[in-house]
């Protein structure tokens, strides 16, 4: 009942985790089975140590992070980490980082063969500094690289978009030009916080990425709008900590949503999103998630 | 032993000084000495959990001793009797408890608090040395499982009138076990390296997830990047790379 399916691809639910948010250190709390999918942390050419000072920074309504794609590199992720997330009977998407152009493109030939089922391009992590971001922010940038690695890619692309882009309509009709298979939105929202005690502010790199519940409005209404002007399957992220965000998002035009955050509030908020999502759709008498999807975009 | 989610009852909620609080829960707790849980007794507001290291498990009752910080905290201090908490745990490695000869624990402020229960589990001679500010606190607990007891305030109040580590001397220990302020184990560090003298370190660090997966409490250690949250919080001494 509550399966999607993208680029021929049968997702469970469509409740999938967050880059970043989540590894297989979730296994003690629910059988990660039961998810629609898995997204990894961003993975980078090499190995990235992520920033110094503080990382992580409360907010009202979420957080600020400042992790810097601390990853082990691709190469040692596919040989130590994959054959772990492979056992799991769930979609896996590999989110891929970088700098350089050439970067992504090495890092997208190296997961081409493996059984990664999609990629996730980040082109908008903001605690990266020079690049990553720019990709994110400059809609002809993003269109170069998109174009670049879905010449490389033998995976259906996605492109995960930065909401600091400085349209996000532009921005998500370029990458869908370039020829990216699906948008997943919104990364984390350019943010930062001061240490008033001690004068400056509390993250070495200054700006962090802000996210939880208080961006989801923001982040549902890029959704509403992006899915307007699209036709390639919508992934919606932003906030969503119970089954009525998740609901909100697809009736706004996404095929599947993102847990993020929410993981750290309770490991298990997942599966309680995804029971939440069946029994609403029992009581509503909804068939397929196909129904709703999209439903709001009406009015 | 598996981390799971549970429930857990406050049946006492005190302030022993100032900022700091003695809780005691009741339910199905499990966990060793240095490992922590996740609490949470509200919905969704503030966003994160609060981690809290175990200061002590006997039967169904665990007890947490924590100063108040900030918001998390701020609400622990005014739970009541009756009231109940979300607890995710237990979570983290602690300290090894195989050690043979005479141990030496250092402890600074509310860092007393994991070093309670690790006292109480250990089944070697113990000499406790206790750094405080203005007065100490907990020390009739700590005294029953330990041989001598060392105290030392900054006020002068009382014990020895400085810093802690003024008068520790891990000649005599096999192994020295260290909680409290950065200044305070950097120092500890030094002390027992100088000397050869192993040592565990049981670190703090922001956190949000609890579990290893969000990479907030990361730090660099002599042997590579690591989770404060599940590698540590308790690390070999050699691994840990203090800032001074």
């Amino acid at each position: 009942m509550t399966s999607v399916e993208m680029f021929g691809i049968k997702f469970k639910n469509p409740v999938i985790t967050a880059s970043g948010t989540f590894t297989r250190d979730y296994e003690d709390f629910f059988p990660l089975s039961k998810l629609g999918g898995i997204c990894t942390k961003g993975l980078t050419l090499n190995e990235k140590e992520g920033n110094s000072g503080v990382r992580i920074h409360e907010t009202t309504g979420g957080l600020l992070n400042s992790i810097g794609l601390q990853n082990p590199g691709v190469d040692r992720y596919i040989s130590k980490e994959l054959p772990h997330m492979e056992k799991y009977d769930t979609v896996i998407i590999a989110n891929v980082g970088g700098s350089t152009m050439e970067e992504y493109v090495r890092t997208v030939e190296k997961l081409n063969n493996t059984n990664i089922h999609i990629i996730e391009l980040n082109i908008s992590c903001p605690n990266v500094k020079e690049g990553g971001m720019a990709f994110g922010i400059k809609s002809d940038i993003a269109f170069k690289v998109v174009s670049e690695v879905k010449k490389v890619c033998k995976k259906p692309l996605i492109v995960k978009l930065s909401p600091n882009a400085e349209n996000i309509l532009d921005m998500a009709y370029k990458c869908c030009e370039a020829g990216a298979d699906g948008l997943s939105l919104v990364n984390t929202f350019s943010g930062m916080a001061i240490d008033i005690k001690n004068r400056k502010p509390v993250f070495d790199n200054t700006i962090a990425g802000l996210s939880g519940p208080c961006i989801k409005p923001i982040a549902l209404r890029m959704v509403y709008e992006v899915s307007r002007i699209v036709n390639v399957p919508i992934i919606g992220i932003g906030g969503i900590v119970d089954y009525k965000d998740a609901l909100e998002y697809i009736m706004a035009g996404a095929l599947a949503v993102q847990v993020g955050s929410g993981n750290f509030m309770k490991p298990d908020i997942c599966l309680d999103i995804i029971n939440g999502i069946e029994e609403f759709m029992e009581k509503e008498n909804i068939k397929s998630l196909e129904e709703i999807r999209g439903i709001a975009r009406r009015y | 032993m598996k981390p799971k989610q549970c429930n857990g009852k406050v049946l006492s909620n005190i302030k022993i000084l100032d900022n700091i609080y003695e809780m005691k829960l009741t339910g199905d707790f499990q966990g060793n000495p240095g490992q922590f849980y996740m609490l949470r007794s509200w919905d969704k507001e503030p966003f994160l959990s609060r981690p809290l290291s175990i200061c002590n498990i006997e039967g169904n009752l665990l007890t947490f001793l924590y100063e108040v910080k900030g918001k998390g905290t701020d609400i622990f201090s005014k739970l009541r009797e009756g009231n109940v908490l979300n607890l995710l745990g237990p979570l983290g490695t602690g300290f090894p408890l195989n050690n043979e000869g005479k141990i030496g624990v250092v402890a600074g402020g509310i860092g007393i608090a994991p070093m309670i229960y690790l006292c109480k589990s250990l089944k070697n001679d113990i000499d406790f040395y206790g750094g405080f500010r203005e007065k100490p606190f907990y020390m009739d607990t700590i005294g029953k499982n330990v041989n001598k007891l060392y105290i030392s305030t900054d006020s002068g109040k009382e014990g020895y009138n400085g810093f802690i580590t003024d008068i520790f001397n891990p000649e005599e220990y096999s192994v020295v076990y260290t909680c409290g302020p950065m200044p305070m184990m950097s120092k500890v560090k030094n002390i027992c390296e100088e000397k050869n003298v192993p040592l565990y370190i049981s670190m703090e660090k922001r956190m949000a997830c609890g579990v290893g997966a969000c990479l907030g409490c990361s730090i660099k250690t002599t042997s590579g990047i690591r989770r404060v949250c599940k590698d540590g919080p308790v690390f070999r001494g050699e691994e840990i790379i203090f800032h001074d």
